[in-house]
């Protein structure tokens, strides 16, 4: 098949119509208004519907609205944006609801700036909005993967009736490589029976709500929940290996980061260093069991993010504190170059680390 | 073959990131892996802008360029603030008609060609960013002269077909320079 030359942001938007999204709803943000521009041009000729909200408020609201009804719904943001989504995607999550929204991370806090950031970590992982809830998190590295991830996310996220979210960041959203983009494999759409679609007078309405004032209720409710994000856990979680077969050290990163961590890899090794990468491709879940593995056989792991260390949080879990655990982090929207990264995987390799790295 | 690890830079409106997508779509035709990355701060209006282009047969790690072997400078603070970083025997082209000096370093490969002036007497106002390409492609052999016609056709778009013969003598203006 051909290759195309597309920007992160133009793929993104492309692989969601190809997935059978024709719904859009987003506010315009650096570095992510592509995907929207994109989306305002195509969806009109596929026979979707492009709206720019009023607000990143109001965009979710109408992703909660437009899912409730049982159709693939997009929207997009970039980190100050994705915070004012908060509320909603709780209340999608609450709802059980089913979408995939987009993070093109940019430097925070505030309004920061509009350079290449993953300071958004906690926030995707943790804290997307109040109470009990979790969501799927995937993390592309490459141009291609911003299709293909694309795809997938809408695949899970009616598999499993709960948000999904790419997170990508300035360089992925902006960069171009060729790809070739290949419509997901014939398959019956999922089936959504408990869609808010009219009931033709013929069943019981089916009633999409977050509600629950009896507390015995919304535990039960919330239980059921976590036993689901259990079983995903156990199933869903990707990664990507590099050079780990006799790795000592063992680099973590995802998105932008792990390309530059395989440059400094190369580095490394012609020195006689011998360093792998463990890449997450989800991000929630965490691949732990890979990490797990990875620690009974090398010395020391490194963290690269462009954060002051988020994701480290989760590497020293999966590892439990079995092997240092070093942290190499820029913040702000500045890049590692990799003769930074190749110095600390120096350090870890010789042990030679300051206190403050750790 | 090399890889190129290409940094075009300029003002913003000079046609960095065009001058960057006509070669990356070079390398592409060749079935080699590419990536093209721009700066998208607000150097995009007024300021410097620079690109990051990178050829190589090797899957790309990092598409930030910062060690180039090619540097194409179209103005004098591109190529104050990247000079420097030019890899050694690696080549810098400056546009002579806007910049006033030569390079200080002399481990590498100086191209200096008037590409402002070139485009303005020859009716090509607006492209000398393809005629700094041309003299880059010639010199430094990014593809061969027969893969620029190709190459020019995906990079400039169905709806702005018009400006196909324009770029292509710009760029075959530097592409022959002082040849």
């Amino acid at each position: 098949m051909e290759k195309v030359l597309m920007k992160g942001n133009e793929a993104i938007a492309e692989a969601a119509i190809m997935a059978g999204c024709r719904h859009f709803f987003g506010y315009p943000i650096t570095p992510q208004t592509e995907v929207a521009a994109y989306m305002s041009k195509r969806l009109p000729q596929v026979g979707g519907v492009y709206l720019q909200a009023e607000s990143e408020i109001a965009s979710i609201n109408m992703v909660l609205g437009a899912s409730s009804a049982g159709v693939r719904v997009l929207t997009s943001s970039s980190s100050p944006g994705i915070s004012l989504m908060s509320e909603g995607l709780s209340y999608i999550a609450g709802c059980d609801l089913p979408a995939v929204l987009v993070n093109i991370q940019r430097g925070g806090p505030g309004l920061g700036g509009i350079q290449p950031s993953q300071a958004d970590y906690y926030q995707a992982t943790r804290s997307s909005g109040h109470g009990d809830f979790r969501i799927l998190v995937l993390a592309p590295n490459s141009v291609q993967e911003m299709a293909d991830l694309t795809m997938k996310a809408f695949d899970l996220a009616d598999k499993h009736r709960m948000p999904a979210m790419i997170l990508g960041d300035g360089i992925l959203g902006q960069m171009m490589e060729p790809i070739v983009l290949s419509a997901p494999e014939e398959q019956k759409p999922a089936e959504k029976p408990w869609a808010a679609t009219g009931t033709g007078g013929t069943r019981k309405k089916n009633i999409i709500n977050s509600l629950y004032l009896q507390p015995d209720q919304l535990e039960r409710k919330n239980l059921e929940r976590y036993e689901r994000y259990k079983a995903i856990s156990e199933s869903e979680a990707m990664y990507e290996e590099h050079l780990m077969d006799d790795a000592d050290v063992v680099l973590v990163a995802y998105g932008a980061t792990s390309r530059i961590c395989k440059n400094a890899i190369s580095m490394a090794r012609s020195k006689g260093i011998k360093a792998g990468l463990i890449r997450p491709v989800t991000l929630w879940p965490f691949p732990e069991k890979a990490l797990a593995n990875a620690s009974c056989r090398a010395k020391s792991f490194v963290c690269v993010e462009m954060s002051m260390g988020q994701m480290i949080d989760d590497v020293k879990l999966a590892v439990k504190c079995s092997k240092p655990v070093y942290f190499c982090g820029r913040t702000g929207g500045m890049v590692h170059s990799p003769e930074e990264i190749l110095k600390k995987i120096e350090d870890a390799n010789g042990g030679v680390i300051n206190e403050h790295c750790i | 073959m090399n890889a190129f690890n290409i940094l075009i830079a300029g003002f913003g409106g000079q046609g960095v990131l065009f001058a960057g997508k006509f070669i990356v779509y070079a390398g592409l035709i060749q079935g080699r892996q590419v990536s093209w990355l721009p700066s998208y701060g607000p150097e995009m209006r007024g300021g410097t802008a620079n690109c990051s282009v990178i050829i190589s047969d090797e899957p790309i790690g990092s598409p930030i360029v910062t060690k180039p072997n090619i540097l194409i400078a179209m103005n004098l603070p591109s190529l104050d603030r990247y000079e420097d970083s030019v890899e050694e025997s690696g080549l810098a082209a400056s546009d002579s008609s806007l910049i006033p000096r030569g390079l200080h370093r002399t481990d590498i490969q100086g191209v200096f060609i008037p590409a402002s002036s070139l485009a303005e007497e020859n009716g090509l106002k607006g492209l000398s960013n393809m005629i700094m390409v041309g003299k880059a492609i010639r010199e430094a052999g990014i593809c061969t002269q027969g893969e620029i016609a190709e190459a020019m056709a995906k990079t400039v778009p169905e709806r702005k077909k018009s400006l196909f013969d324009s770029n292509m003598r710009a760029v075959f203006l530097g592409y022959n320079y002082g040849r």
